[in-house]
């Protein structure tokens, strides 16, 4: 398996977009692109598994090309059972959030053009094995969002886009210093922006905590750590169905995958000296979140607020630098990556029929669009950890490693963690209860339309993957198990 | 032993029909999907009681009692090397009991439900939902594992709340639905903390494991979580105790009964399978599931567990007999029954003649299963007729309704514990337990035991006897075939049940327990039963002034009994003033113009910072060189004070 095409795919596809004669063909070009990377994404993971049960470990597939030479910049490419969860994620947001933007008319091969690019970003991102290569693929993620938000979004755009753009840009900076130190902290003076290499430098402990701080926080923004979370609620409300998609099901995994990466793996000191810390701003992020969204009336909001409790579960789990609450950690990016991106998709559907996202304006929407309200169902109890769907495996993982850590603060924190499960079922039911089931509020709905195809076909791929991780999850967490417990490994070496 | 792989079907057929019918539903016409469905679950009943027969009579036996078998244990979820999730099968008596009750309960249901539910709306959902659930039961207590129960537990949950929103445009049901499964949810919270404590302590979620485990007093590996710590509680103990809180949400023991009541929305046939004969008495099951740990390691847990089944019994009872909704009545009576069987388990020591409470809850279990889904079922029978579930549209049906009268009758006999019904039988163990343990537990007991005789009377007399409702006559007859062959087949049920040699099959420890029966002894709970009845009779048989006297005469009590105690208006209370005035808002508020306010402060600090310093970028000349000059002067000035 070459890695490369995980990066040439997306860039033929960017290419298509843009040089097709016709922008309505833009689409279609979009699609077979998103389409081709999911299968090529697929054979990744066939591959991988083979690789990896014929006794291959560590990183695999590796491809590497010099890129800077002077400053020993490469373009180091690789993939351990994390990033190739992370691929596959990101590959089925991709599809479904084409496809959900079917109907985009305006500018729509830079529309389509800017999905590609992000998601081109994100694959990048997960295969890159050198720092320099992987912040700058973090860039490429960030640029389309911006545009996205503040040329096709709603309500404050311009202000929810100035908010994102510069809070994300500010927790890169944090990022890039983090990068720098690490540099300057090399042994022997031997530059290298290869993780392979640092992971096996000899850093003191307390230049390792003092860098992990940095990396750790500038990660931790992009997937919504306490209190730098303000951006999400503001971003997701006003992007377009698609931009909330790939914010909640990309964009903050890439936060929970650097923080795991960058800041867990490379800098063990660091991450033992703040895994308390961690473990308190996750379950204030947690609860808090939880009860915020409690408040909301827009279903937007509900959903990037609970975002922002589910984030903090992939946060918990990393503090809690435990095999099962590391895998876990995973397991609820990719979780939460697919049943957020579905719940915004059909908060687009029903924005599209009703032009209303309160609350309080709907009822009753079960009569006239049932697909859309089992869906609206699945989204719903997969976020508040129903069994067999997505969202019990990965929290039941976290809880059973954060419980494993055995001192009183950790599980003090594993209950309290565990609390939200009752305030989510709050929300998730309230919320659904109040737009799907009840009385018809407006006359007018009676007459709304179901799903069109493309809303069932992207419903159903990301419903797919998450029926496939929630019905046998084994597969999954085989494939990120043994780089969890590589990494916390790390962190239990003195 | 012979081959068993064949038990995962029993769950799985009723998920297949769930997956065909959620799927294609809409394609069957009429009343084609409610056959698919009752076919499944009667293929499953059909292997549950030969399973059951095989197990009882041949292949479970072992050293004079039954064994504990394990024929199915597939990993479905590794978290470390001693913790995992198993999807499995555990076959021993009270899960053999259990999966025949359920599908049996499940299979009757379906039959009525073509009946009762014949051309209404979304038909095939409904029939999907109720295969649902049946796998969701028959998972839970089959589970060989504490996690893949809790699995089933969420499921069987969910299900519920589907079918009791299953008429979703009613308000009602939409809010009863969301109560039932955000009350039973907070306690599942307990359930989950309690896994994670027991699993810890057991380095299991293996049952059997678990059991072996921590029952093992003298192991020095397990000493350190059977040794008292909190509150003076072992670790084991608030692992138990907190799976116990996850136990009374499912059976709707006070202060976590109030949403079985408001439960009475969903469809009648649903309140019979799921909040009368199975999902409610999920939490006695699993007490008894873990009872050995229960009785060995943590005794005085099971005092707990007595108060609670006990108080539960005598306040629902107690309500049952204010009620005017003939489905609101029955669910007080069903979780004064669940109170019953629980605080038989209470009572109830580990093995032999101390083990006698174990084995009466789980006849009582049995019995109870086959009479209160009896009445649920006339209940929708009667319901059906006058479209009214309020008894003052009732009365004088045993005309109109001769058979539906018949079976509810006996169920009424059969709950009132008059012989030789089933009731009888097994409340007659529950009361010679509690005798033999706790006095005081008796004599609260046997006069719960009177009330129910009472309020179940009560009921009868008023819809089948006095005078027609306010509906007068104009209401259907009895429901076709479908809706009384089940009548019949459990009527049979609860008349000959209690002549099951129980100990012979189920008990704490699972050798045969020899049960006698105390003439003496039963003297006072049937003296009172009969009471109780003649007490109704004399009130209720004719239309008298009487009941109406007697409750303007107790007041204000008669009103908090009328009003539930009170209680769902404390549950309003903290979940409106305290969760949702006293930490929502407080956090969205903080959200929103602290955290966020910083945000947007240095942000605006950042432009206001600009807006003052671009002012020096002006453009005019002469600004620029007066600023040059003062530069120069200052620097000039500095040079020569330091110099």
């Amino acid at each position: 398996m070459n890695l490369t095409a995980i990066l040439a795919i997306p860039t033929l596809t960017l290419l298509a977009v843009l040089l097709v004669p016709r922008a309505r063909q833009a689409r279609w070009a979009a699609l077979a692109g998103a389409v081709a990377q999911l299968a090529a994404s697929l054979w990744l993971l066939v591959h991988f598994r083979e690789a990896r049960s014929s006794g291959d470990s560590g990183f695999l597939f590796q491809w590497q090309h010099a890129w800077y030479a002077d400053w020993n910049i490469q373009f180091h490419l690789g993939v351990d059972g994390i990033s190739v969860a992370m691929i596959l994620l990101t590959a089925l947001v991709v599809v479904a959030g084409v496809l959900v933007s079917w109907e985009e008319e305006r500018m729509s091969k830079t529309f389509f053009g800017l999905l590609t690019l992000l998601g081109l970003g994100a694959y990048g991102f997960f295969c890159s094995l050198d720092l320099f290569a992987m912040f700058f693929f973090l860039e490429v993620a960030v640029v389309p969002k911006f545009l996205l938000i503040a040329l096709w979004g709603s309500g404050r755009k311009e202000y929810s886009a100035n908010k994102l753009a510069i809070m994300l840009m500010g927790a890169s900076v944090a990022i890039l210093m983090g990068i720098i130190a690490l540099m300057y902290s090399a042994p022997g003076g031997q530059w290298s922006f290869d993780m392979l290499h640092i992971a096996g430098w000899e850093i003191p402990a307390d230049t390792q905590t003092t860098i992990f701080a940095l990396i750790f926080i500038g990660f931790g923004v992009f997937t919504a750590l306490f209190p730098f979370h303000t951006w999400v609620p503001d971003g997701h409300s006003s992007a377009p169905t698609a931009g909330s998609m790939f914010l909640a099901g990309i964009s903050m995994k890439l936060g929970g995958y650097g923080c795991l990466r960058a800041a867990v793996w490379l800098l063990p000191k660091g991450a033992v000296a703040y895994g308390d810390t961690i473990v308190v701003l996750s379950v204030v992020a947690i609860l808090y979140g939880a009860f915020v969204t409690l408040m909301q009336t827009d279903l937007k909001y509900i959903n990037a607020y609970s975002s922002v409790s589910h984030c903090g579960f992939v946060l918990l789990g990393i503090g809690m630098l435990t095999k099962a609450a590391v895998a876990g950690a995973v397991l609820q990016m990719v979780s939460h990556g697919l049943m957020t991106a579905l719940f915004f998709a059909v908060i687009g559907m029903v924005y599209a029929r009703t032009h209303t996202r309160q609350v309080s304006e709907m009822g009753g929407l079960m009569r006239a669009m049932p697909f859309i309200a089992v869906l609206m169902f699945l989204a719903g109890l997969s976020s508040l950890g129903l069994p067999g769907l997505s969202g019990f495996v990965a929290e039941m993982s976290i809880f059973v490693g954060g419980w494993e850590r055995g001192t009183n603060f950790h599980q003090a924190a594993t209950m309290l963690a565990a609390m939200s499960i009752v305030v989510t079922a709050v929300y998730v039911l309230r919320a659904i209860g109040a737009t799907m089931m009840g009385p018809l509020r407006q006359e007018a709905h009676s007459s709304l339309t179901d799903a069109a195809w493309y809303e069932r076909v992207a419903a159903l791929v990301l419903t797919a993957g998450m029926l496939a991780m929630g019905l046998a999850p084994e597969w999954l967490n085989e494939l990120v198990g043994p780089d969890a417990a590589a990494i916390a490994d790390r962190l239990a070496a003195p | 032993m012979p081959d068993t792989t064949y038990l995962y079907l029993i769950p799985f057929l009723p998920l297949a029909g769930f997956a065909c019918l959620g799927l294609f539903g809409r394609r069957f016409p009429g009343q084609t999907s409610g056959w698919l469905a009752t076919a499944c679950i009667a293929v499953s009943a059909a292997m549950a009681l030969s399973t059951a027969f095989g197990y009882f009579s041949d292949w479970g036996r072992e050293g004079g009692g039954y064994a504990s078998l394990q024929p199915i244990d597939v990993p479905w979820l590794v978290f470390t090397e001693e913790l995992a999730i198993h999807l499995g099968v555990l076959l021993d008596p009270i899960s053999v009991m259990m999966i025949c009750i359920v599908t049996f309960v499940s299979l009757m249901v379906h039959v009525y439900s073509l009946g009762y539910l014949k051309g209404a709306d979304r038909l095939p959902t409904y029939f999907a939902f109720l295969g649902l659930f049946t796998f969701s039961m028959l998972g839970l207590v089959m589970s060989s594992n504490l996690f893949q129960m809790y699995i089933c537990w969420e499921l069987v949950g969910v299900s519920s709340f589907l079918l009791i929103g299953f008429y979703f445009s009613s308000p009602a049901a939409v809010a009863a639905s969301k109560k039932a499964f955000i009350v039973t949810r907070f306690a599942d919270l307990g359930f989950l903390i309690g896994i994670l404590i027991l699993g810890e302590g057991a380095d299991s979620y293996d049952f059997l494991t678990i059991i072996e485990r921590l029952t093992a007093t003298m192991d020095p590996n397990y000493a350190a979580v059977m040794a008292p710590t909190f509150l003076g509680f072992s670790v084991i103990g608030w692992g138990l105790g907190l799976v116990f809180i996850g136990g009374m949400g499912k059976s709707a023991m006070f202060p976590l009964h109030i949403w079985l009541p408001d439960a009475m929305e969903g469809p009648t046939p649903v309140s019979a399978l799921i909040h009368a004969a199975t999902m409610v008495v999920a939490g006695v099951f699993l007490v008894a599931r873990l009872f050995p740990v229960y009785a060995v390691s943590v005794p005085e847990l099971l005092s707990w567990v007595t108060l609670i089944g006990v108080f539960s019994a005598l306040f629902a009872a107690v309500i049952a007999c204010t009620q005017t909704d003939i489905k609101r009545v029955l669910a007080y009576s069903t979780m004064s029954q669940i109170g019953f069987m629980m605080f038989a388990l209470g009572v109830s020591g580990y093995g032999g003649e101390a083990g006698l409470g174990y084995m009466a809850s789980q006849f009582h279990l049995f019995t109870h299963a086959l009479f209160k889904a009896l009445l649920f079922l006339c209940a929708g029978a009667v319901i059906h007729a006058v479209h009214s579930n309020e008894l003052k549209d009732m009365g004088g049906l045993r005309h109109r309704l001769p058979v539906t009268h018949a079976c509810f009758l006996i169920a009424c006999l059969a709950i009132a514990g008059l012989p030789p019904l089933a009731g009888f039988f097994s409340k007659e163990e529950i009361l010679l337990a509690a005798y033999q343990r706790n006095h005081t537990v008796f004599y609260l007991a046997l006069a719960t035991s009177g009330l129910t005789a009472f309020y179940m009377f009560r009921l009868y007399f008023n819809i089948f006897w006095g005078q027609g409702g306010a509906t007068g006559h104009h209401g259907h007859g009895e429901g076709g075939g479908f809706m009384m062959v089940p009548l019949v087949i459990l009527s049979m049920g609860a008349i000959g049940a209690g002549f099951v040699p129980f100990g012979q099959f189920v008990t704490s420890d699972r050798l045969p327990l020899e049960t006698h029966l105390h003439l003496g002894f039963s003297i006072a709970p049937v003296a009172l039963g009969l009471a109780g009845i003649g007490l109704a009779a004399l009130l209720y048989r004719k239309p008298s002034p009487l009941p109406g006297q007697i409750a303007s005469r107790l007041g204000a009590v008669y009103e908090t009994v009328y009003d539930r105690f009170y209680v769902d208006e404390l549950y309003q209370f903290v979940t409106k003033q305290v969760v949702f005035r006293c930490i929502g808002a407080p956090a969205a508020w903080v959200d929103r113009h602290v955290v966020n306010g910083l945000v947007d402060f240095t942000g605006n600090t950042a432009l206001k910072l600009s807006e003052t310093v671009k002012g020096l970028q002006s453009g005019r000349v002469q600004q620029y060189a007066l600023v040059f000059l003062c530069g120069l002067l200052l620097l000039g000035l500095l040079l020569m004070y330091i110099f």
